[in-house]
This record gives structure tokens, sequence and C-alpha cells, in this order.
């Protein structure tokens, strides 16, 4: 795919990467492979990233619970404080972290987060997690993997792959906050700037 | 949200708001086993006290180190400030430290305002003379929140006692007002400031008839060392007209708060059984200002300088 910025003047549509169809069944597919990977979900819990990554777990835990009947705990892990943009971005609002029943200690720890990009946010989440517990193995699931990692950081459940620009940005939808299911692919504004993007 | 918190009267409704949003956030951090967030490493946070404080400055202190700030405790006694030194000239070496921010607790009102014309870092008004005491309000408004369960909107509050010398009383009831609450002072005439009508709230002697319809009660104490005439008769006779003890106390709805800014003085302004009641919220306003705190260091440290967050 063509993934040059335009120069001037040509503005380039927004792209529907998923409808909510295709979305649907990629959170089903992601909900199979989690169950068998993970032994069909014994001692592992899901913890959601906001603001996405919440709804994501909570979605994820209903398929699971409906393919296989096993309850998985969910959690939201905010991870804000524990940014290291916050003098370059400014201060955020803050979410509510909650554990799973039964804390993390001991567990496999699976973080839901709508799109993997710079890898900053789940480099984050790993000093937070050292902070609540120490889990036995953290893994990572996306919706939308889009390329230009800035750490070592690869994940073990992909949604899609979908090459990128830097300076363009990704958007899972939910229904939960965005009124609509979907994943688009918004175009750069005239002015790109590197290293920005709304999901991190 | 503006650089520096000066006054409880510049803060937007908004801006509140999101203080205490994020201040309920940071007291679940108090719940952890590890009590601490790595958001302000390598930030510096002075506490610049030229009032004697354990509350407030101890507070601050918490606060800052929770979120893993270095601090430095700067106390007027033992420091240079003995010596001589103007504020000017303490403000010019903190800026040559590189102090990122400096919370402040000045007898002169207007101290923390003057010290922003000197200094590159944050201001945090900690109290400034008979002015104002910002973060106080903003952990007094959180803990009624907390006990209440709601939002403030409409809430009836009965600040108490020696309004003149209060900066407690100044910004509560500005940040009251903004956070629509109706607030009644009560004091005798002589405790009331002289430019009262211009406050946004309403104004008794009568304590008894005042405490029929309020959901919290909040008492100050009479500030003897700031006063330089005589404000009222007898300790007696203050205490009969404007304390709260257990009568008063049944006066309340039952729902009603009683609230305390301390330091207290049982017998005089509270009696002894209303403080140790269930009721009273004094031991979780001081917990509450550790929250309130880190969550002001926090919003104000890692907003940009155009005092843009993108929160």
């Amino acid at each position: 795919m063509d993934t040059r910025v335009p120069e001037t003047g040509v503005q380039r549509p927004v792209r529907k990467i998923l409808d909510a169809p295709a979305l649907s069944r990629v959170i089903d597919r992601i909900a199979h492979q989690i169950l068998e990977k993970t032994d069909g979900g014994t001692n592992t819990v899901l913890l959601g990233i906001p603001t996405r990554g919440t709804f994501l777990a909570r979605r994820l835990a209903s398929r699971i619970k409906a393919f296989s009947g096993l309850a998985i705990g969910t959690g939201v892990l905010d991870i804000t404080l524990y940014r290291d943009d916050l003098r370059m971005r400014g201060a955020r609002a803050l979410e509510p972290t909650e554990m799973p029943d039964g804390g993390i200690d001991n567990k496999r720890v699976i973080l839901i987060d709508d799109v993997l990009f710079s890898g900053r946010s789940v480099r984050a989440a790993f000093d937070a997690l050292a902070d609540l517990g120490r889990p036995r193995a953290v893994q990572l699931a996306v919706i939308v993997d889009r390329g230009h990692r800035e750490f070592p950081i690869r994940a073990d459940y992909v949604g899609k792959n979908l090459p990128t620009a830097r300076a363009e940005t990704v958007k899972v939808q939910l229904a939960e906050v965005d009124d609509v299911d979907g994943v688009i692919l918004v175009p750069a504004e005239s002015t790109p700037t590197p290293l920005d993007g709304e999901s991190v | 949200m503006n650089r520096h918190l000066l006054s409880a009267g510049d803060l937007s409704r908004e801006d509140a708001l999101k203080i205490l949003d994020t201040a309920e956030q940071m007291a679940t951090v108090g719940d952890r086993e590890v009590k601490k967030l790595p958001t302000l490493r390598g930030r510096t946070v002075v506490n610049l006290f030229y009032e004697d404080s354990t509350r407030t400055r101890t507070s601050f202190e918490v606060a800052a180190k929770r979120l893993s700030a270095d601090v430095i405790n700067f106390s007027a006694k033992g420091s240079s400030v003995s010596k001589g030194e103007s504020l000017k000239d303490t403000a010019l070496t903190l800026h040559a430290m590189g102090a990122d921010a400096v919370v402040i607790r000045h007898a002169a009102s207007g101290a923390p305002h003057r010290l922003t014309q000197w200094l590159d870092a944050v201001v945090v008004n900690a109290g400034d003379g008979t002015h104002e005491h910002p973060t106080q309000a903003l952990l007094d408004a959180f803990t009624m929140r907390q006990r209440l369960g709601r939002d403030l909107d409409g809430a009836k509050v009965a600040i108490v006692g020696d309004i003149l010398h209060s900066r407690v009383a100044r910004s509560n009831v500005q940040l009251l007002h903004t956070l629509g609450a109706h607030v009644t002072l009560v004091a005798p005439p002589t405790l009331l400031p002289r430019d009262m009508q211009t406050w946004p709230a309403q104004v008794s002697y009568d304590l008894d008839a005042a405490l029929g319809d309020v959901d919290v009660c909040m008492m100050l104490r009479v500030q003897a060392e700031r006063m330089t005439a005589s404000y009222f008769p007898t300790v007696r006779e203050y205490s009969r007209r404007y304390g709260l003890d257990g009568r008063r106390l049944a006066l309340m709805p039952k729902e009603a708060i009683v609230m305390h800014p301390g330091p207290m003085v049982r017998g005089m302004e509270i009696a002894g059984e209303v403080a140790d009641s269930s009721r009273a919220t004094i031991v979780e306003q001081v917990r509450n200002g550790v929250s309130v705190r880190m969550a002001v260091l926090y919003l104000l440290l890692t907003q940009d300088s155009t005092g843009q967050g993108t929160a």
C-alpha cells in the first residue's frame, strides 16, 4: 500500500479498515486464540488499558465465556501516571485502575489495548504492573499492530497487521465510546508531525 | 488551568472537578502495597514555610514523595531567613537551585503571588496570611463529595467561627460557590470581614437557627495569634454562642457532617464529644489532603508552560 504522505492540497479520505462484522470476527478469533494458548484460559486474567482496552477486555471476556463457559477475570490498568511523555504532552485525566478478583500475583496477565504503535504504552504498563503485583507471565493482545515500534515489544495476539505512515492515525472505534464499531485509518494532517498519533 | 494555584477563585468549575476526580484516583495509591508512582521522578518540589505548620507541610511532603518528586523542606526557622534574607533573595536562591514547584506558606497575604514574578517554578499557595488556602478548600470539597456521595450542587454548608482571619473560609466560599453549593457564614459581627456583601454567601449571627437545614457544618478555630484587639468578651461566652456541642449536633439533620480544618481547640469552637463522633470528618480531611495535593502537583507539574494539559 501507499504509505507516502501527500504533498499539499490533496487530502486523502479516511479509509475504513474493518467494519463492524469484521471487527467482531477479529475479537472472536483473539478470544479463541487466548483459550488455545492459555490452556483453556486457566489462571489467566485480562487487563484492559483505558480507554478502549477496557471495553475490549470486557468483550473478550464475554466471548470467552460464550465459547468455553469460563468466567475469566478482567480488570483495568490505567497507565497515565507511568507514561514517559507526560512532560511533553501534558496532564491527562486519570481512569480508575481495577484489579480482577484475586489480584494478579502468579497469574498470566494478558494486557489488552486497541492499537500497538511505538510500544510506549506497553512499556508504561509493565511499570504499572510491577507496582501492583507479580504476574507469572505477561502477554499482549491488540486489535491493530501498525508498526513503528520504538521498544523491543511484540504482541502475542494481533487482530490485524496494518502498515502505516507514522503521521497517519489508526482509530479503533467501539460502540461503547464511539457509537459505532470498526477500525479506520485517518490520513496525515497537512503538516505531518512525526512520532505523534492518537494511539500510541 | 492556570500555571499556579494561588487562589481558589482562579479555578473554573471544570478545573476544580478535574482536580477532585484526579484526587479520587490518587487516593487508591494510598491503599496499595507500593505507595509510590514514578510520575514526578526527577522533579524538585520545595516546601517554603514561613509559618509553622505540621499538617499542611507534611501533607505536601507525602504527596510529592508518593509521586517520586524530590522534596526540599525549607522553613523560616533555622534558615537564612532568620538571618534577615528577604523573600526575593530566597526566591532567587530556589530559582538557581532549579526548583520545579514551590509550595509556600507565608504570613503576608499575597506573598505567593509576588513569588510568581521572581520564579520560573510552579507556585502553590499553602496559606498566605488571612487571604487564601486553596488546597484546604479542595480537600474540604473532596471530603464533602465523598461523605455526601454526590456533587455539591445545591449542598448547604455553614461555615462557623472566626471568618475574619480565616483563609480557609475565604477559599472555601469561593470554591463552594463555583461548585454550586450554598454557603452560610455564621459568626459574631466582629469576626466577619467588612467586605462581606461582596462574598457569594449568606450571613447569620445565630448558630442554632442556621444548623436546622445544613448538609455540612464547618467549624473554624478562633485565631488568637492574628488578633490585635478584643473581638468577643470571653472564651466561655464565645463557646456558648458559637461552639458546636452535643446539643447543637442534635439540631442538625441526621446525615449532616461536621468538619474542621484543624488545629482545633476542644471545648472552645468544638466540644470533644462532637470532634470524636462518627459524623466528624476531621481525620478523613487529613487523609484526603494527601490525595488532593497529589492531584494538584500532578496536574500543575505536567502541563506545559501555556497552561495546557491534554486532559
